[in-house]
C-alpha cells in the first residue's frame, strides 16, 4: 500500500487514516479548529468505505448521533475540539452509564471559551476525566507524534469495543497539524478488535449481565432483540432501577471492568530512566519538548529520564510510583497550568520533589523552559 | 563549533519561511518537508502558524530535517531564514542561529538586519519566470536548495509534479528553475 520509505500525514489526517484501519463505520461531527480536517477528510473517505458521515446540527447532536450509530452496530466517531468538547459532555456521561462503545476526539486548543482556534493547550486533561457529572470511568490516550495519532486512534476504536466505554482521544493542535514522514503498516497487518457479541437467543438476552470479563456482549438494535438503554441507574434488563442490591453491582462492575485491565489499557513510555535521578513526566507534542531537552542535559552528562504518558486516563500510577523511588526530582510538564502535575503528586506522597513546567498561553512548551527547571 | 559542518551534513536542520498569508509559505514548508522526507530519504516535520486572515497576515512554516529521529518538532534557533516581507525579517531575525543563513526578498525587505544575507529579488524573478509572483515561495526553495543543499533539486522536482496542483505544475517548475539559477549565480559570485 506504502512505499517503505513511508508517507506525509498531517496529524489530522492519520487519525482518519487510523479510524479508517480501525473499521469506522460512522462519523458524525461539526467542524471546530483546529480538527476540521478529520471531519473534511473523513467526508471524503467514509463513504468510500461504505460507510456513514453526517455533518450535524452541533456537538451534542454530533455525539447523539454517534451513539445511535454504535447501537446500530456501527464502530463510531466523532472530533471536536475545547468548545464542542464541552457541549459533548452531556452525552458523553450517557455513553458511559449505558456503556457505548464510541471514540471521541478533542483536539485540544488554547482555552478556556472559544480562546486561540489555531493554538495549542493541554487544557482539557481533567475535563475529558471529569467532565460530566457523576463517578464514571474513562478512558484517555494522548498522542505524540502523527505516527502515533494513526496507532492510537486505533487503539482507542479497540479499547472502546472491547470495553464497552467511550474512549477520549486527547490531541493537541500541534500533533494535529504537523506534518511528518508515518511508515503506515499494510492493511490486514492491524490489530483491530470487535465488540463481544451475544450467543444467546433473544428471549435469554440481558444487556447488562454480569460476566465473567465484566464486559457483557453488546447486540445491535434492529437484530430482533428488544431491550433498553437508559442513563439512569439500570438493572441487567436495562430498566431503571433505585435498588442497591442492584446499583451496587453495577457500579462495582463498570470501574472493575477497567481496573482489572490497567495492564492492556495503560500504555507508557520510559527512556534514560535506568541511572535517572531527575525524570521528566509528559504526554502529547510537549513529550517531544521533553525528549529534546532530555539529549541536550544528557550531554550535559545530568542524569536526566523521560517518562512518557500515551494513557493519560486511567492514571499510569504504577510507572509514577516505581520511578518516585528512585527520583530525586520529577519535573511534569504539560501545556495547562499543571493538571496531570496534580496526579503525579498524588502519586509521589512527597517521596521527592515534583514540580512543573507549565505554559497556558497558546504555546508549545520550549525545551529551553525544561532545561531552565532543570538548573533550579 | 557547530558552525564548522556545512548544513547539508548537520543531523537536524532547522529552517523558517516566514511571510505573510498569500505568498505560499505553508505550501512551500509541505514541499520542502516532503521532498527531505521522502524523496532524499531523511526525516522532516513541518508546522505553521498563521493568524485568523488569509492573505496579508503574517504567515510562517517551520521545517526541522535530521538524519535521525526528530524530537522536538518546532525550530528552537533557525539555521536558515527564507524572510519574504520586512515584518518576517525584522521578527524572525534574532531567533536566527549565529552564522545561519538569511535569504531576503530584496524587492520587499529594505533593511536587512546583517550584511550576511542573500539578498535577491524573490517575487521579482517569479514574476520574470512565471508571469505572476505568486511563485515566490518555490523560488526560494530553488534558491535554498542551491545554497544550504538540505535538500536536493530531484527532490524537490519530484515533489512539485505530485504536489502541484493541475495545470500549476509547468509554472512550479519554472519557478524552482529560476531559483536553482540564481544561486548557482551568486555560489559563483
Amino acid at each position: 500500500m506504502t512505499d517503505a520509505v513511508g508517507v506525509m500525514l498531517q496529524g489530522n489526517e492519520a487519525v482518519v487514516e487510523g479510524a479508517l484501519a480501525a473499521g469506522i463505520g460512522f462519523y458524525g461531527g461539526y467542524p471546530i479548529t483546529p480538527a476540521s480536517e478529520i471531519a473534511e477528510m473523513m467526508s471524503r473517505r467514509l463513504p468510500q468505505q461504505g460507510g456513514v458521515f453526517i455533518q450535524m446540527e452541533d456537538e451534542i447532536g454530533s455525539l447523539a448521533a454517534v451513539i445511535g450509530a454504535s447501537i446500530g452496530g456501527l464502530k463510531a466517531m466523532t472530533a471536536t475540539s475545547g468548545p464542542g468538547f464541552s457541549l459533548m459532555q452531556e452525552n458523553l456521561g450517557f455513553a458511559a452509564a449505558a456503556e457505548i462503545p464510541c471514540v471521541i476526539v478533542d483536539v485540544q486548543r488554547a482555552g478556556p471559551s472559544t480562546g486561540l482556534p489555531t493554538a495549542p493547550s493541554q487544557g482539557d486533561v481533567m475535563q475529558a476525566r471529569w467532565g460530566t457529572h457523576g463517578d464514571h470511568p474513562i478512558i484517555a490516550l494522548c498522542p505524540s507524534s502523527v505516527s502515533e495519532a494513526y496507532h492510537l486512534t486505533i487503539r482507542a476504536f479497540n479499547l472502546s469495543e472491547k470495553y464497552r466505554t467511550p474512549v477520549i482521544l486527547l490531541m493537541d493542535e500541534v500533533t494535529a497539524h504537523l506534518r511528518e514522514k508515518v511508515v503506515l503498516p499494510l492493511p490486514g497487518s492491524v490489530e483491530v478488535v470487535e465488540r463481544i457479541q451475544a450467543t444467546v437467543p433473544p428471549e435469554w438476552y440481558f444487556p447488562y449481565e454480569e460476566t465473567n470479563s465484566d464486559v457483557p456482549p453488546i447486540v445491535s438494535f434492529g437484530e430482533g432483540y428488544r431491550y433498553h438503554i437508559d442513563g439512569l441507574f439500570h438493572d441487567r434488563a436495562g430498566f431503571p432501577t433505585s435498588r442497591l442490591d442492584e446499583i451496587r453491582p453495577w457500579v462495582e462492575r463498570v470501574f472493575r471492568k477497567i481496573d482489572r485491565n490497567l495492564a492492556d489499557i495503560v500504555h507508557t513510555e520510559e527512556e534514560m530512566t535506568e541511572d535517572a535521578t531527575v525524570v521528566l513526566v509528559s504526554y502529547g507534542t510537549t513529550a517531544r519538548s521533553a525528549r529534546y531537552a532530555m539529549h541536550r542535559a544528557r550531554e550535559r552528562r545530568k542524569r536526566v529520564g523521560l517518562l512518557t504518558l500515551q494513557t493519560i486516563w486511567p492514571f499510569p500510577e504504577h510507572a509514577v510510583d516505581h520511578l518516585a523511588h528512585q527520583a530525586r526530582l520529577i519535573l511534569v510538564a504539560e501545556m495547562n497550568r499543571g493538571q496531570i502535575l496534580l496526579e503525579v503528586e498524588r502519586i509521589v506522597k512527597g517521596r521527592c520533589e515534583v514540580r512543573g513546567v507549565n505554559r497556558a498561553d497558546g504555546e508549545l512548551v520550549e525545551p529551553r523552559q525544561i532545561l531552565d527547571a532543570l538548573e533550579q | 563549533m557547530k558552525n564548522g559542518i556545512p548544513l547539508k551534513d548537520r543531523e537536524r536542520v532547522e529552517v523558517r519561511l516566514a511571510g505573510m498569508g498569500g505568498q505560499g509559505m505553508v505550501l512551500a514548508g509541505q514541499v520542502l518537508a516532503r521532498a527531505a522526507a521522502v524523496y532524499d530519504g531523511k526525516n522532516a516535520v513541518q508546522s505553521q502558524s498563521y493568524g485568523a486572515q488569509q492573505r496579508g497576515g503574517p504567515s510562517q512554516s517551520e521545517v526541522v530535517i535530521s538524519t535521525g529521529e526528530i524530537d522536538y518538532p518546532r525550530v528552537v534557533s533557525a539555521d536558515i531564514l527564507v524572510a519574504l516581507t520586512q515584518e518576517a525579517c525584522d521578527k524572525h531575525f534574532l531567533n536566527l542561529r549565529k552564522g545561519g543563513i538569511l535569504i531576503v526578498d530584496s524587492g520587499l525587505v529594505d533593511r536587512v538586519p546583517t550584511s550576511h544575507a542573500y539578498r535577491v529579488p524573490v517575487t521579482e524573478l517569479s514574476r520574470k519566470a512565471t508571469g505572476r509572483p505568486i511563485a515566490a515561495s518555490i523560488v526560494a526553495l530553488g534558491l535554498l536548495a542551491e545554497l544550504t543543499g538540505v535538500v536536493s533539486e530531484e527532490a524537490l522536482r519530484a515533489t512539485l509534479a505530485v504536489e502541484s496542483p493541475r495545470g500549476a505544475l509547468d509554472l512550479n517548475l519554472r519557478a524552482l528553475e529560476a531559483g536553482l539559477e540564481e544561486g548557482r549565480r551568486l555560489k559563483g559570485a
